[in-house]
């Protein structure tokens, strides 16, 4: 599904990425754990062509990210706030991506009431705009928008960061059932390690822009982690 | 204590995003800077003279007369650009700072506020012009310190009523009622307050009282301050009642209905967007100017079209102008959707027309000033749609000015809308224009220049397909630039 080849991306203050070859095959949940400065982000930004490599290419379902655009409608991402519309309330937002992903209120509606318990009542039906809404709500509305329009791929950046328990347990949840029953490919970077090898089938650990560890998650998976973090 | 204020203040300032912006910019923006000086300078020195030439009375009674005016606009333009002390706060106070520290300092900061010192530049000379001309010396110094009490109590009012709006509106209803009666002798209030003016001069000790009204404005915008320094009451973020809004009847323009709605929201929920229609608004009575006569140098036939273009393009300039920054805040989900630039473009395109119509629509009334001053208007109108439309659409792919969209203020003064690309595009712009009708009007007739220029409008409309996939084409090869423009907010 996912392709990236010599994929590198170089700063002036030096190389920020620096992938030979990864493959992520369709309906895969992925995850990417690293430090900060690991270029977790910065990977994802590619996937998304918000920046260019400095060398080599990212093909996407057969589409190459940088030269072609074909690749946006089967993928969806929440990366940070700047992929919400502060001035819309939540309903407008998603009926907003929705029309652009050529889903109607009906269909909308439809998936939102999927997710009535990881709102729990805190997103639909405020008389508030996006902008006003806590850290944590802003974020489940971000990616619950990241699930419309029956996307093949979706990437999310730090999911569970700012999230509360009741519903870091539920997102691990709708991430499990997303890859497992409608064969979407998930990509998800995390600090917590027990999150992210709970959710994901495979991890690929960066260090400094490079991949250190690829690992089809196991029982002994967290175990390794830790003991590579510690180090 | 108060060195780490200056300390934090001094690195805020140099260490801000928009001084790093290139040598050119900054060389430009003194040369404006010093340019404002030299107006206002000018306007101190020959004021005098001017009225005195003008056979208007005593200039000094005359100036006194209008005194009023100058102290309103001055509160108008305050509010609507002088930044509130409380930014930056919050860090500061969990650390040991006393609070009255933190307000005196925050406060203290606006006293040396740009809005009050930049007056110095017109009542100096001025001053300087009374006392040549032998007006009496104590007199003088006592109205020069009163009007500088007054300017301090405008800086004090304009920090107490920051933020409330329909108060700002209601000043802005009555400044406007209050010009409009005294234009046509309804009502004329400076008869009240020309005196008041008038006695600062006469009776110099009134200064002290003046100060001591300015200090007492200071103690309660202290106090109002120290009691609200809490995250919840003064620094506490105004949220607004979200309505949500339907708008479907603009399904029916497919996409295009998409954006339409989007940037409808856009332009009714965010205090930045509000103000840029509210200049646009302004500029329909720019014309005045220009028709009535009022300023000599504006009587060439030529500068008609320059009023045509700016009478029906207000919203073309304020709005159109900083395509796509309004998007700015969100700029990474946009180029990760499944949207094409075209739709986009047309959305704000379609903004813009519809604007320039109404826009045209309104000025009607120029009317009253013969029929030719409302031709100037509607060829400057099909000018602004045919050709700066595109220009305006054109610029902003080079613009790259993140736009906050929560706060009204900066409108103005944001330092990387001044980038030598987009003065380069603000030529075609309001010269060209002027250039296609001088061809007409000298070559050939009057009537000839407005064909002219309204014929570049139709050719432009005419080409509109091609014209867009050129503007789409650069969009693309702009777009990482502009991510990492819009990236540095601040």
């Amino acid at each position: 599904m996912i392709v990236a080849q010599n994929l590198t991306k170089k700063y002036s203050s030096g190389t920020v990425l620096n992938i030979e070859n990864l493959q992520i095959p369709k309906g895969q949940s992925f995850g990417l754990v690293g430090n900060n400065g690991a270029g977790k982000t910065t990977f994802f930004s590619l996937l998304l062509d918000l920046i260019q490599p400095t060398t080599g290419h990212i093909i996407n379902n057969g589409v190459q990210v940088n030269t072609s655009e074909d690749w946006k409608p089967f993928t969806s991402a929440f990366i940070d706030e700047t992929f919400l519309i502060g001035y819309l309330t939540a309903e407008e937002y998603f009926y907003f991506i929705g029309e652009l992903r050529g889903q109607n209120k009906a269909d909308v509606n439809a998936l939102l009431s999927t997710f009535q318990d990881f709102f729990h009542g805190e997103i639909l039906g405020q008389k508030k705009y996006l902008r006003d809404l806590s850290k944590g709500n802003q974020k489940k509305a971000g990616i619950v928008a990241s699930f419309i329009g029956n996307p093949e791929v979706v990437i999310l950046d730090e999911p569970f960061a700012n999230l509360d328990p009741t519903t870091q347990i539920r997102l691990k949840g709708i991430i499990k059932d997303l890859a497992a029953n409608n064969n979407v490919t998930v990509l998800v970077s995390s600090h917590d390690l027990i999150h992210v090898t709970e959710v994901c089938e495979r991890i690929v650990v960066l260090n400094k822009g490079e991949i250190v560890k690829d690992i089809q998650t196991s029982a002994e998976t967290l175990k390794e982690l830790e003991v590579f973090f510690a180090g | 204590m108060f060195k780490h204020f200056i300390n934090l203040q001094w690195k805020s300032f140099f260490r801000a995003a928009s001084l790093k912006s290139n040598i050119a910019i900054k060389i430009l923006m003194i040369f404006a800077a010093l340019y404002m000086a030299v107006v206002f300078i000018g306007m101190g020195v020959g004021v005098y003279f001017l009225i005195e030439d003008q056979n208007m009375g005593d200039p000094f009674d005359v100036v006194n007369k209008f005194m009023i005016y100058y102290i309103a606009v001055d509160l108008v333009f305050r509010y609507m650009l002088q930044k509130m002390p409380v930014t930056n706060i919050k860090p500061l106070l969990y650390l040991p700072f006393k609070k009255a520290e933190i307000v005196n300092f925050s406060l203290g900061k606006t006293i040396l506020s740009y809005f009050n010192w930049s007056h110095a530049f017109f009542f100096i000379p001025f001053s300087i012009v009374l006392l040549m001309k032998d007006y009496n010396p104590i007199g003088v110094i006592g109205w020069h310190l009163a009007i500088i009490a007054l300017i301090y109590c405008n800086n004090f009012i304009n920090v107490l009523a920051n933020n409330k709006d329909s108060l700002f509106y209601a000043a802005i209803a009555i400044l406007a009622l209050l010009g409009a009666s005294q234009y046509f002798d309804l009502f004329d209030i400076t008869a009240f307050t020309g005196p008041f003016f008038n006695a600062m001069y006469n009776l110099p000790w009134l200064a002290i009282l003046l100060i001591a009204v300015a200090v007492a404005l200071y103690v309660v915008a202290f106090q109002h301050f120290k009691k609200n320094l809490y995250l919840d009451a003064g620094l506490a973020t105004k949220q607004t009642i979200a309505k949500t809004e339907d708008l479907s009847w603009l399904n029916r323009f497919g996409n295009l209905g998409t954006f339409l709605k989007n940037d409808i929201k856009l332009i009714k929920r965010n205090k930045r967007s509000k103000m840029a229609v509210i200049t646009s608004f302004v500029f329909i009575f720019y014309g005045f100017l220009f028709f009535t006569g009022a300023i000599e140098v504006y009587d060439g036939p030529i500068w008609r079209i320059f009023a045509g273009i700016f009478i029906s393009g207000g919203f073309l300039f304020s709005f159109g102008q900083f395509v796509p920054s309004w998007d700015s805040s969100y700029y990474p989900l946009m180029m990760s959707q499944n949207i094409k630039y075209k739709e986009y473009l047309d959305s704000k395109w379609y903004l813009i027309v519809i604007a320039t119509i109404l826009s045209t629509i309104i000025a009607s009334f120029y009317l009253f000033f013969g029929l030719d001053a409302y031709l100037a208007i509607l060829v400057g109108a099909m000018y602004n749609i045919g050709v700066n439309s595109y220009m305006v659409l054109l610029g902003g792919a080079y613009t790259r000015t993140p736009i906050d969209l929560t706060s009204a203020k900066k409108a103005f003064g944001d330092k990387q809308s001044f980038n030598l690309k987009t003065i380069m595009l603000t030529l075609p712009k309001l010269i060209l224009p002027l250039l296609i009708y001088a061809l007409g009007h000298y070559l050939i007739n009057p009537t000839a220049g407005y064909i002219f220029v309204a014929l570049a409008g139709v050719i432009g409309f005419a080409f509109k397909g091609l014209v867009f996939k050129k503007i789409e084409q650069i969009y693309k090869k702009e777009k990482y630039k502009t991510l990492l423009a819009y990236k540095q907010t601040n």
